[in-house]
């Protein structure tokens, strides 16, 4: 198997003349613009986890199916750039409730390694399936905005990046607001404290689990219609993604969806300044190392959730 | 008959004012009891009296929220499950006894993985050594199927044997340990009266070998018979202690189990009979 | 039945190359075995004590680049001023060396992640195997980045006083890639029938169980990590002087995805299990190679691997098993086990 190589994210140092001050004060508002799609695609995975005990190796697959979607959308559609996004968040909540009623839902009650095959065997298809359809050569997705960056004092942003930190920021703010104040998000939070219990009392679980999945995959949609357009759109994209979303939920804690925001923040900030600091090779790198650290101080993530009782 | 050892012989068991909370609710709030070597002790209560839990700080799956076990005169405070069992402190379980999908006498096998003590490259590339070692521990095995009266179901599938048959084979893998007290957690319940009966005697046969007994139960004929005293707890905390037969006439206990009507009622019988 | 289609096998394979001269099926009748034994480590793991290793190629990309390097020489720079410089030893040290350092890293990330139980072992082994692909790319010095490694030397075996047998043709390295699998094949044998390998078994059934028996999980877990690294280790040695190339593409997730599939498919936890996944799936490509893109090959191996964890969830050795069985107690069918009663 050909694979393209891997295009480096992140290579967005302006050259900044002024180290010091300057240089922290831009590292921290790229922290703040990463960390919002990391977060995104943390919360995600760790909802689908907590709740239903799936390792979802769709995931990056799902982030590259938001980036493609949206590409679709405002290229070969012609739709609004403003509109792609939507589009392509309906298309991963769709393709989520599609793989959950015919992966996983049959396989209810089966251990948490065979969901994980399975989870990998579909990643697999939608990974390979994009290469097949789309070709390896990079695509890139055209903005409205203008060139020129948003100067605040010495930082200088792209407009696109401000929008993305917007777009993430109100995202995470809904998924907020749905968990903790909608009907289906207090089945949800009872389903993800005691599926059993939820049953009895009359959370329809079958329900949820799709209802789960399906967020769970919208977001990792989101997260990758948002980075289309800042980096390029390629099969692969998906891979370091979903290596990168596993560290985010192991450092807040599997399960814990305000553990992986704040992770997601963290994960950013350590590689911003990883890179911009020791190595910009390693960059991808200071996920593990979080994930190392984490293991070796507290081995449950920063913000697990209570021992059951019993 | 039951023997009853000297109130001066060191507990070989010593659970020092254990408490147990998990958040607000509390599991165990003040455990105090010791066990004598050689005697077979039951801890009884109602359902959520904390026996199990009681179990679990014992062995090391449960960390007390305050107090302390001492087995040996070793604190067993942090220590791991693994570490507790050799030790000689082995226990069984009351749901999953058996590792299912092996057969019986490999149960015990891997209840016996410590015997023989080769080396990891001896197992790779030391035949004779390994084979020497491996023929003693199947003989091992059988001599303990044989106690507990399983022999004869050596090859069939541990989770393809009836719920009883699982108990036997979840003493038999404790006893591979070669432990010096055993803790069984409701070892009859699920067993017909024929097969409690045998039970008993397999318990009198452990304890004939010089093992410690601690027994958790629900089955009150059979505590009342096999014991030589018992502990009852209700609500996490020590209500009464003593010989079987104190404890059958003991109020508190009746009406823990029974409630309070019962509890007159019961003794007016006792007086009557 | 299936105690013996191992040894079967052996033989078949060991008389092949007399019939077989096309070179480009021999080339993929040695990959295919340089990946079964990489799978037969990863079964090690994934099937004997529950743990799957998602970044199994780290352990196999590390022993390719050991082994290369070993058998190349290298002269870095570290920090501080500080100077390495390795002449090339044979490569049969670096075969050494590789199985040494792999079962090491082995070590080090079991240590590390089965401090906890559940999902975290696949999640650090994954991330290990893209830090360690980011290091072979990145530190260019050692390992050319993504230049690679070239030139790597054949296998080479001294034997004394006969003088010295190189690794060069097909035919060869056929030989030596069947030899080391066998020799693998025993090793995991011997090994998951000792009491080490009853420990593994009891820890995967039923852990409380297994603990309270006095095992000790972390040892046991760490131990069964490194030995399967070490093996993976020479399959990748195996590798870099068959290819006599290295690059970091070796860590690629969908070399660790092949060994996976090979287990899963063959049977985890079952010897035969990963020679028969493993001889399916190294030779499905040259099968679908003709027929279809590599893109659509890969669309079919994910929907095979799913396609087998809901029809034969335990895979083809013990379907096959079963088969066997029940042909054999037909007679004697009445005699059914008695069915647990009333458990909870």
């Amino acid at each position: 198997m050909s694979r393209p190589a891997r295009r480096r994210a992140g290579s967005f140092h302006a050259p900044i003349p002024e180290p010091s001050v300057t240089q922290l004060l831009q590292h921290l508002a790229n922290t703040l613009v990463l960390g919002g799609t990391y977060a995104l695609l943390g919360i995600g995975l760790t909802l689908i986890f907590g709740i239903m005990n799936v390792v979802n190796f769709t995931h990056g697959a799902l982030y590259t199916f938001g980036a493609y979607a949206a590409y679709i959308a405002s290229v070969a559609l012609g739709l609004d750039f403003f509109l792609a996004l939507p589009v392509a968040i309906v298309a991963g909540l769709l393709l989520g409730a599609l793989i959950e009623f015919v992966l996983l839902r049959p396989l209810r009650g089966s251990d948490i390694d065979t969901t994980m095959l399975v989870m990998i065997g579909a990643g697999i298809i939608l990974q390979s399936g994009t290469l097949w359809v789309f070709g390896g050569v990079a695509k890139s997705i055209p903005t409205p905005f203008p060139d020129a960056p948003l100067q605040i004092g010495p930082v200088s942003l792209s407009w696109v990046r401000v929008f993305v930190f917007a777009a993430a920021l109100a995202l995470i703010a809904l998924t907020y607001a749905a968990i903790n104040g909608t009907k289906l998000g207090r089945a949800m939070r009872a389903a993800f404290q005691d599926a059993d219990t939820a049953a009895l009392m009359g959370v329809n679980v079958g329900f949820i689990y799709t209802a789960t999945f399906a967020i769970g995959s919208s977001l990792a949609a989101a997260a990758g219609a948002l980075l289309g357009p800042v980096y390029v759109v390629f099969p692969q994209m998906g891979d370091l993604a979903a290596v990168k979303a596993f560290a985010i939920v192991i450092l807040g804690g599997l399960g814990s969806i305000t553990g992986a925001t704040i992770g997601g923040f963290i994960l950013a900030l350590a590689e911003e300044f990883g890179a911009g600091y020791v190595s910009s090779g390693y960059r991808d790198a200071m996920g593990f190392l979080i994930i190392i650290a984490v293991l070796l101080v507290k081995p449950t993530g920063l913000f697990a959730r209570a021992e059951r009782i019993g | 008959m039951t023997t009853h050892p000297q109130d001066e012989t060191p507990p070989i068991l010593c659970v020092d004012h254990v408490a147990v909370r998990f958040g607000g609710l509390t599991a165990i709030a003040d455990l105090h009891f010791d066990v004598r070597p050689g005697e077979i002790l039951s801890l009884i209560g109602p359902n959520g009296a904390g026996k199990t839990t009681a179990f679990n700080v014992i062995t090391g799956f449960l960390r007390p929220t305050s107090g302390q076990v001492r087995f040996k005169d070793v604190p067993l405070t942090g220590l791991q499950p693994h570490r507790i069992t050799r030790l000689g402190l082995a226990r069984t379980f009351q749901r999953t006894s058996v590792f299912p999908s092996d057969s019986v006498l490999d149960n015990v096998l891997i209840g016996l993985h410590r015997e023989g003590g080769g080396r990891l490259l001896d197992a790779v590339f030391n035949l004779s050594r390994e084979r020497a070692a491996e023929r003693a521990a199947r003989e091992n095995a059988r001599e303990i199927l044989d106690l507990v009266g399983l022999a004869g179901r050596a090859h069939e599938m541990a989770g393809a044997l009836s719920y009883g048959e699982q108990r036997l084979v979840g003493v038999a893998l404790a006893l591979a340990t070669r432990p010096a007290m055993l803790l069984l957690d409701e070892p009859v319940s699920g067993m017909n009266a024929s097969e409690t009966q045998v039970f008993v005697q397999l318990l009198r046969a452990i304890r004939a070998r010089g093992v410690t007994i601690l027994l958790v139960e629900h089955d009150m004929p059979m505590v009342m018979e096999v014991s030589d005293r018992i502990v009852v707890l209700n609500y996490g905390r020590l209500i009464a202690e003593g010989p079987p037969d104190a404890i059958r006439a003991d109020p508190a206990v009746i009406e823990a189990y029974l409630g309070k009507g019962a509890a007159k009622a019961a003794q007016q019988e006792a007086a009557h009979a | 039945m299936m105690r013996y289609l191992p040894l079967a096998l052996l033989v078949v394979l060991a008389l092949l190359p007399l019939g077989l001269s096309d070179p480009y099926l021999l080339n993929a009748l040695i990959q295919t075995g340089i990946f079964t034994i990489g799978a037969m480590s990863l079964n090690l793991l994934l099937g004997y004590t529950g743990q799957l290793s998602l970044g199994h190629i780290a352990f196999f990309g590390i022993g390719a680049y050991v082994s290369a390097l070993t058998a190349l020489g290298f002269d870095v720079e570290l920090l501080f001023g500080l100077r390495v410089v390795h002449e090339p030893w044979s490569p049969l040290a670096g075969f050494a060396l590789a199985v040494v350092i792999a079962g090491a890293t082995g070590y080090l990330v079991g240590r590390l992640s089965f401090r906890v139980r559940g999902a975290y072992f696949v999640i650090v082994t994954i991330s290990f195997a893209e830090v360690v692909r980011l290091v072979a790319l990145n530190w260019v010095e050692l390992t050319q980045g993504p230049l690679a490694l070239t030139g790597i030397p054949g296998m080479r075996l001294g034997f004394p006083g006969l003088g010295e047998m190189i690794f060069r043709t097909k035919v060869q390295n056929y030989y030596l890639v069947l030899g080391i699998a066998a020799v693998s094949f025993l090793v995991v044998a011997r090994f998951t029938r000792s009491r080490f390998g009853r420990a593994m078994r009891g820890l995967k059934e039923n852990e409380a169980l297994a603990l309270s028996v006095g095992v000790n999980a972390t040892r046991t877990l760490t131990i069964a990590a490194t030995a399967s690294a070490a093996m993976a280790g020479a399959a990748g040695s195996l590798y870099a002087h068959y290819f006599r190339i290295v690059d970091p593409d070796v860590f690629l997730f969908s070399y660790t995805v092949t060994m996976v599939i090979m287990v899963v498919s063959g049977g985890k936890g079952t010897l035969a299990g990963p020679l028969v996944g493993g001889l399916i799936f190294g030779l499905l490509p040259v099968a679908l190679r003709p027929v279809m893109a590599p893109e659509a090959q890969w669309i079919v191996y994910g929907a095979v691997l799913i396609l087998i964890l809901f029809v034969m969830p335990r895979g083809i050795v013990p379907k096959l098993e079963d088969l066997f069985a029940a042909r054999r107690a037909r007679p004697v069918a009445a005699q059914k086990p008695i069915e647990a009663e009333g458990r909870p």
